[in-house]
């Protein structure tokens, strides 16, 4: 299930702001995820779970530190290749869903191959594809506005899992859900973990971090403590 | 890719159809009155030619000129038409000319006129054509005799229609004359009705009957074109400074108009008042390119998150770009193609107003397209990279 070393940190830091009003999120994370791991980052408000995300998600960069993404040291590119990095390796779902509204599900999920340059056949095809596999095929003409929150969510990660990525990173997936939704939504994405893909949750919520093999405790800044979860048997090295 | 950014950038603009065509306005405006005014300039231009080429090709026109304010400039007299004619070389024909604004009354009618003091020479100098009756003879222009040749325009105001004018009897203001002919329309320019508004009579009547002097307004002269025109000017000056009795250093006293000279001087003055008012026009399209400025910068302030998502799903800082650049160019066409319409409108009917010939100029339309596109990309732009270089947590993170 697993395989090598997928993510590595050493010594990350993430310093806000500068002089005085300077805030240190993050002060010195070391951290290895191996491929086809499922880890949950857990942690209160504040403890740096959400700049730790935005650092794997290659949507940040640390302000010291070395995080190599398949070997490849992340925190030397630039801003644009960091962007293909993404488009063709990581897969994101977010908390508010970040859907394009007034835009139907079909179209939502066909985004990332349209930056791709795939051809509109292609596009439509893999996109059906994968609101098939999220169970919403019949939705696929719906706008946004026109589903509920989970299906909205649903939509979301099938438009992370249309250019079939590596890593799959949910930023509270479950946070705007009720428990029922929240549970089809975490027992889909244990789905997706068993299928191959790499999964990185970040949750406050103990009940969700539970289906994530691997538990990583974040306070101020900090790892606090690993814990090894049972469901997929994931392994995780510091 | 680019397909799909313009359909894009197409149901963007569709989506906000009021903003967009409230945004649009300004393109269109300044796009319609930049090419309104090119329009009717070069309609313009092509009439002034059309009424300088009515003057008759190869016409010098030699008339006095003030030199100074305390002197009055000495009038030209029949001596000097007649020197002209024996002492030139290259002249065809010559005349002169002396007019005065009459009243003429016919059966009951009153009608504002000019009587013109003229000769058979004018005529040809000024390439006059007859529509009914016959010229002056020499015995007539050497009597003074009552006789006259009406304008076409006299003829359609207080003449019966239809029956012929000749041998009736016209009275401008005092004078009674008998009518001999009609002289064609002269009116080739469009609107210069007032030169069909005229009546002829023998030169020496209208000097001593209306002007009460021995002076005319002006010597037209008719050359043959095998000479250049500079050297007849050249000889024509020196004779009348020598009959003016002026010493060398004194100013001419006089003035003289050479029909192509003429045409190239007016036809370079409207050429450049045109531009001077397209230049003008041109600012509303600034204007324009500064409102699309202003709502694509909404636009992408709007949009922050959509613009946050698309980062994050991996689109390029150039491809974001891309697709605000292309939906303010798309903006601008719109308003550019709707402007060249307008402008068609506009200026046909313009044209017909002021009574100048409308004149379609398809360089200036496309370029006025181009511009408008050009518009879009410079205007454009600033939005764009703004939303290029949005941080995409930021971005995210933006309600």
């Amino acid at each position: 299930m697993t395989g090598e070393s997928l993510i590595e940190l050493e010594g990350i830091t993430k310093t806000y702001g500068q002089g005085t009003a300077a805030f240190q999120a993050l002060k010195g994370v070391d951290l290895s995820i191996a491929q086809g791991e499922f880890a949950a980052i857990m942690g209160a408000s504040g403890s740096g779970k959400s700049t730790m995300m935005n650092i794997l998600g290659c949507l940040d960069t640390p302000t010291s530190g070395t995080y190599r993404f398949k070997g490849v040291e992340v925190q030397a590119m630039s801003k644009d290749q960091r962007s293909l990095l993404r488009r063709r390796y990581l897969g994101f779902v977010f908390q508010g869903f970040n859907l394009l509204a007034r835009t139907s599900a079909l179209e939502n999920v066909e985004l990332p191959l349209l930056y791709r340059g795939e051809q509109k056949a292609l596009r439509r095809e893999a996109a059906m594809k994968a609101l098939d596999l999220v169970g919403l095929g019949p939705w696929a003409d719906h706008t946004p506005a026109e589903l509920s929150g989970g299906q909205q969510q649903r939509v979301a990660i099938a438009r992370a899992l249309v250019t079939e990525p590596e890593v799959l990173l949910a930023d509270e997936p479950t946070g705007n859900l009720d428990s029922e939704r929240s549970i089809e939504i975490m027992e889909l994405l244990s789905q997706l973990n068993r299928d191959g893909i790499s999964i990185l949750l970040v949750t406050h919520e103990a009940e969700m971090a539970a289906y994530a093999g691997t538990i990583v405790y974040f306070r101020d800044g900090l790892i606090e403590r690993f814990e090894r979860g049972h469901r997929n048997g994931a392994r995780v090295t510091a | 890719m680019f397909g799909a950014t313009l359909l894009l950038a197409m149901r963007q603009i569709r989506r906000h159809l009021l903003r967009s065509s409230l945004t649009t306005i300004g393109i269109i405006i300044g796009v319609a009155a930049v090419i309104t005014m090119v329009t009717l300039g070069k309609g313009l231009t092509a009439q002034i030619q059309k009424q300088i080429a009515s003057l008759g090709s190869d016409v010098l026109i030699a008339f006095p000129q003030e030199t100074d304010q305390n002197r009055q400039p000495r009038p030209f007299k029949q001596d000097d038409v007649i020197a002209v004619r024996q002492q030139l070389a290259g002249v065809r024909s010559v005349a002169g000319e002396v007019n005065q604004n009459v009243q003429a009354f016919h059966n009951g009618q009153n009608w504002s006129s000019k009587v013109e003091g003229v000769s058979d020479a004018f005529m040809d100098a000024r390439g006059i054509g007859m529509d009914q009756g016959r010229r002056f003879t020499p015995a007539e222009e050497e009597a003074g005799a009552n006789v006259c040749i009406i304008g076409p325009k006299v003829l359609q105001e207080i003449f019966v229609a239809g029956i012929s004018p000749l041998g009736e009897q016209v009275r401008l203001n005092d004078v009674s004359c008998t009518v001999i002919g009609v002289f064609a329309s002269r009116a080739q320019g469009g609107n210069n009705q007032d030169d069909d508004n005229s009546v002829f009579m023998p030169l020496k009547n209208v000097q001593r009957r209306f002007t009460g002097a021995d002076t005319i307004g002006y010597i037209v002269i008719s050359y043959d074109p095998a000479y250049s025109s500079a050297t007849i000017q050249q000889s024509l000056i020196d004779l009348l400074r020598e009959r003016h009795h002026l010493q060398s250093g004194q100013p001419n006293d006089f003035n003289i108009i050479d029909s192509a000279a003429l045409n190239d001087t007016v036809s370079s003055v409207v050429a450049r008042l045109t531009m001077a008012v397209a230049a003008i026009a041109g600012i509303s399209l600034l204007v324009g390119g500064v409102g699309i400025m202003n709502i694509m910068l909404v636009s992408v302030t709007e949009r922050t998150r959509e613009i946050g998502i698309r980062l994050a799903i991996g689109a390029l800082a150039r491809e974001v770009r891309l697709q605000f650049l292309t939906e303010a160019v798309v903006l601008c066409c719109f308003g550019g193609l709707i402007g060249i319409f307008l402008a068609l409108g506009i200026s046909f009917g313009l044209a017909k107003a002021i009574d100048v010939p409308f004149i379609f100029d398809p360089f200036v339309n496309a370029l006025s397209f181009v511009f408008s596109a050009m518009m879009g990309i410079i205007f454009g732009y600033y939005p764009a990279r703004r939303a290029s270089r949005l941080d995409p947590i930021e971005a995210l993170r933006h309600e």
